[in-house]
């Protein structure tokens, strides 16, 4: 085999998913991927109650029609969450409209979260202050952003990674093709993390690719790649982490595959039961991030029951904040509408906003 | 961050000399590239080649491969990893090779370029140009003549400018580099190698102004890019047949420039827009539609369009029918409604 093949193969993910905490809750020898410390493993705990409870918080504020829109990650919160918990404060996250419990993860405010679902604003937050992009409605689309926010770190020297969140669809995009190349030709810091939860809305990803894994993709633009147990937050955590360290020292890109599973329909406007069973779903309910994880903690000593209480009444404390913000009413400026098309508007502008302005004083 | 707009450019020509748009272009990049170190320069061969129209020859050897660089054949790319270096504080000018081949780009250009500041409420402004060679009367085989300019001036969020002259070449694009809102930059690909003697500098009308080209009593010709000089041409026979012809150059596409045009429409009485790209739905119908509503009290006569057919794009053989001409615009000139007031 030519060198250049034999460093190929090295690209390529392993055969099974890696992982280091199995549904049981089980520690599992994983030599490719280094186990969390139980800090890291405490934190992420927390955080995916806290996660779990706010996407519960949301989907109940759709229903009473507070949300015009709800796209759940319930099941997803492994990568939600430790995929946010590995950046480092000066990295960013590029997220889809599915991420919002990524987007509270780094700390957003929820009712900045919650801005565009709600019919608001497009985006409620400012990325420059929290690192973190608007939600990205046209799939793919983020990942050419991530890769040249990457790009223009290291012309100007400084130590930034990109971390782009896509689902299983999203890989069919053409824009995620000419990122993964753009990102290796370039070595840009950038992680592209797919979160392969089985469908794009109603679409099942045999219908979507015929690779062997979404992980196999990498090699054809010569990025290394990993598949791994999406519903294991601490192999989420660990792959990411090296992915972020790996752009860090200038390495490049690595594209994650992480499999998971959505338990809700694709929104609240979506039924589910049209395109896939509810046996499906009962089994990856038994593959539950959160169980695993509590199980594990609970078997080292590290999660006691005063601790887990504490938790809750932290998840319910958060859950009492996004009720109360988002049942405040709120009354979108229409001068708004003209502010931002132009850093200066425009007499034109100024002209049709008069208009607007007189035709809402005379209703 | 200071503007450089206003500080005399320090290797500025001093006296006049024949300079092409072309050449002109390529100091505008030199100048910026120079002037401020966030602006980076790519695309597909502008680097090593110094782009198939060489209007960047010379500016990856000067500037280094960090500033001036190649891509991988992707538009869509280049547009979005152009977006997410802006978001990280470079001011990327981008080259699409020829404006069909900015298609690809559209959605970048359309759902992020377009939308970004205001879907931020200001927070993320994206000081990008996206230059693109533009129109036809090269000869060109298929896909490398057309006019894209309606489908960029009907988002709004976008700049779109269009020289017409060097001299405004250097200025515009320097202005659009400068400039905090994302422009699409349609450089009239026929007159590249059209000189002028002029002075570059971007002292001059602001970005978003129209410039009187040549001013005249009867009717104003409206033009932009490669028909500025058609326009001026036509100007030019004109007096043979008695007609005193203003000529405007809009300069900025959208935002359009209502106060000097209208002024202009409204002193002559008449006008005719001229444009290559086809006529059904395009430019030019905005032109009318607002100089109509604001002049029509003014008018001895319809506002008309000399334009491109309704079709796509003509082999090179048959392109001089479909372009429009001096004698064309003149005919359209004549159909003013003269005798009525006789």
């Amino acid at each position: 085999m030519t060198r250049a093949r034999r460093a190929a193969t090295t690209l390529l993910p392993s055969v099974d998913p890696l992982q280091l905490i199995d549904p049981d809750g089980r520690a599992v020898e994983c030599p490719d991927l280094e186990l969390p410390s139980v800090e890291t493993l405490l934190e992420l705990h927390r955080r995916i109650v806290i996660g779990r409870r706010f996407d519960t918080q949301a989907t109940a504020l759709t229903k009473q029609g507070r949300l015009a829109v709800y796209p759940s990650a319930r099941g997803q919160e492994a990568g939600e969450v430790g995929a946010v918990l590995a950046l480092r404060a000066q990295d960013w996250l590029f997220p889809t409209y599915r991420d919002s419990v990524a987007i509270v993860t780094r700390d957003v405010p929820p009712e900045e979260v919650l801005s565009l679902l709600r019919g608001e604003w497009h985006c409620g937050y400012d990325p420059h202050r929290y690192r973190v992009a608007p939600q990205c409605t046209p799939l793919a689309t983020n990942t050419l952003h991530a890769v040249g926010l990457g790009h223009a770190a290291r012309v100007k020297g400084e130590d930034t990674v990109a971390l782009v969140m896509l689902g299983d669809g999203a890989t069919s995009e053409g824009d995620t093709h000419e990122a993964l190349n753009f990102a290796a030709v370039w070595k840009t810091p950038t992680v592209f993390f797919v979160q392969n939860n089985g469908y794009a809305i109603s679409v099942p990803l045999a219908k979507q690719t015929a690779a062997p894994s979404l992980a196999h993709k990498g090699i054809g633009y010569g990025i290394p790649s990993l598949l791994i147990d999406g519903n294991d937050p601490a192999a989420v955590h660990a792959a990411v982490s090296q992915a972020v360290a790996r752009a860090a020292a200038g390495d490049g890109p690595t594209l994650i595959e992480a499999l998971t599973y959505r338990i809700e329909a694709h929104t609240n406007a979506d039924d589910a039961n049209r395109y896939r069973d509810r046996a499906e779903v009962q089994e990856w309910l038994a593959r539950d991030p959160l169980a695993r994880l509590e199980t594990y903690l609970r078997s080292v000593g590290a999660l006691t029951d005063e601790r887990a209480a504490e938790v809750t009444a932290q998840a319910e404390a958060f859950a009492t904040q996004v009720r109360d913000r988002l049942n405040a009413d709120v009354t979108p400026s229409p001068a708004d509408l003209f502010a931002h098309v132009y850093a200066e508007p425009t007499a034109a502008l100024r002209e049709q906003q008069a208009a607007l302005e007189a035709e809402l004083e005379q209703r | 961050m200071t503007s450089t707009l206003n500080r005399p450019d320090a290797d500025a020509v001093a006296r006049p000399e024949p300079v092409t748009m072309a050449a002109a272009l390529n100091r505008a990049l030199a100048d910026a590239l120079d002037q401020d170190e966030r602006v980076v320069v790519f695309g597909e061969d502008v680097g090593t080649l110094g782009g198939v129209f060489r209007i960047t020859d010379g500016l990856a050897a000067r500037f280094g491969e960090a500033r001036v660089f190649d891509t991988p054949l992707a538009e869509s790319a280049i547009t979005g990893t152009a977006i997410g270096m802006a978001m990280n504080g470079l001011r990327p000018v981008v080259e699409m090779q020829f404006d069909a081949f900015a298609y690809p780009a559209f959605e970048q250009i359309t759902s992020h370029l377009a939308k970004l500041r205001n879907r931020t409420r200001g927070a993320v402004g994206l000081p990008i140009v996206i230059r693109v060679p533009f129109g036809g009367g090269i000869g060109g085989v298929e896909h490398h003549c057309d006019s894209s300019e309606a489908y960029y001036t009907h988002t709004p969020g976008l700049r779109v400018v269009a020289p017409g002259t060097p001299a405004d070449a250097y200025r515009l694009l320097r202005q659009a580099i400068e400039c905090p809102d994302p422009v699409v930059f349609l450089e009239p690909k026929r007159r590249y190698w059209s000189d002028e003697s002029a002075e570059l500098t971007v002292d001059g009308p602001a970005i978003d102004r129209a410039a009187i080209r040549r001013p005249g009593r009867d009717v104003t010709l409206i033009a932009y890019g490669g028909m500025v000089a058609t326009a001026l041409d036509t100007a030019e026979a004109a007096q043979e047949e008695g007609w005193d012809v203003e000529v405007v150059d809009l300069r900025s596409l959208s935002p359009f420039d209502d106060e000097t045009v209208a002024a202009s429409v409204r002193r002559t009485g008449r006008a005719v827009v001229v444009h290559e790209a086809s006529g059904f739905g395009g430019y030019g119908a905005e032109v009318v539609a607002r100089l109509t509503e604001r002049c029509f009290h003014h008018l001895e006569a319809p506002i008309l369009r000399v334009t491109g057919f309704d079709i796509p794009y003509p082999p090179p053989m048959l392109e001089q029918h479909h372009l429009p001409s001096v004698d064309r615009i003149l005919d359209t000139i004549d159909r003013l409604q003269w005798d009525d007031h006789a």
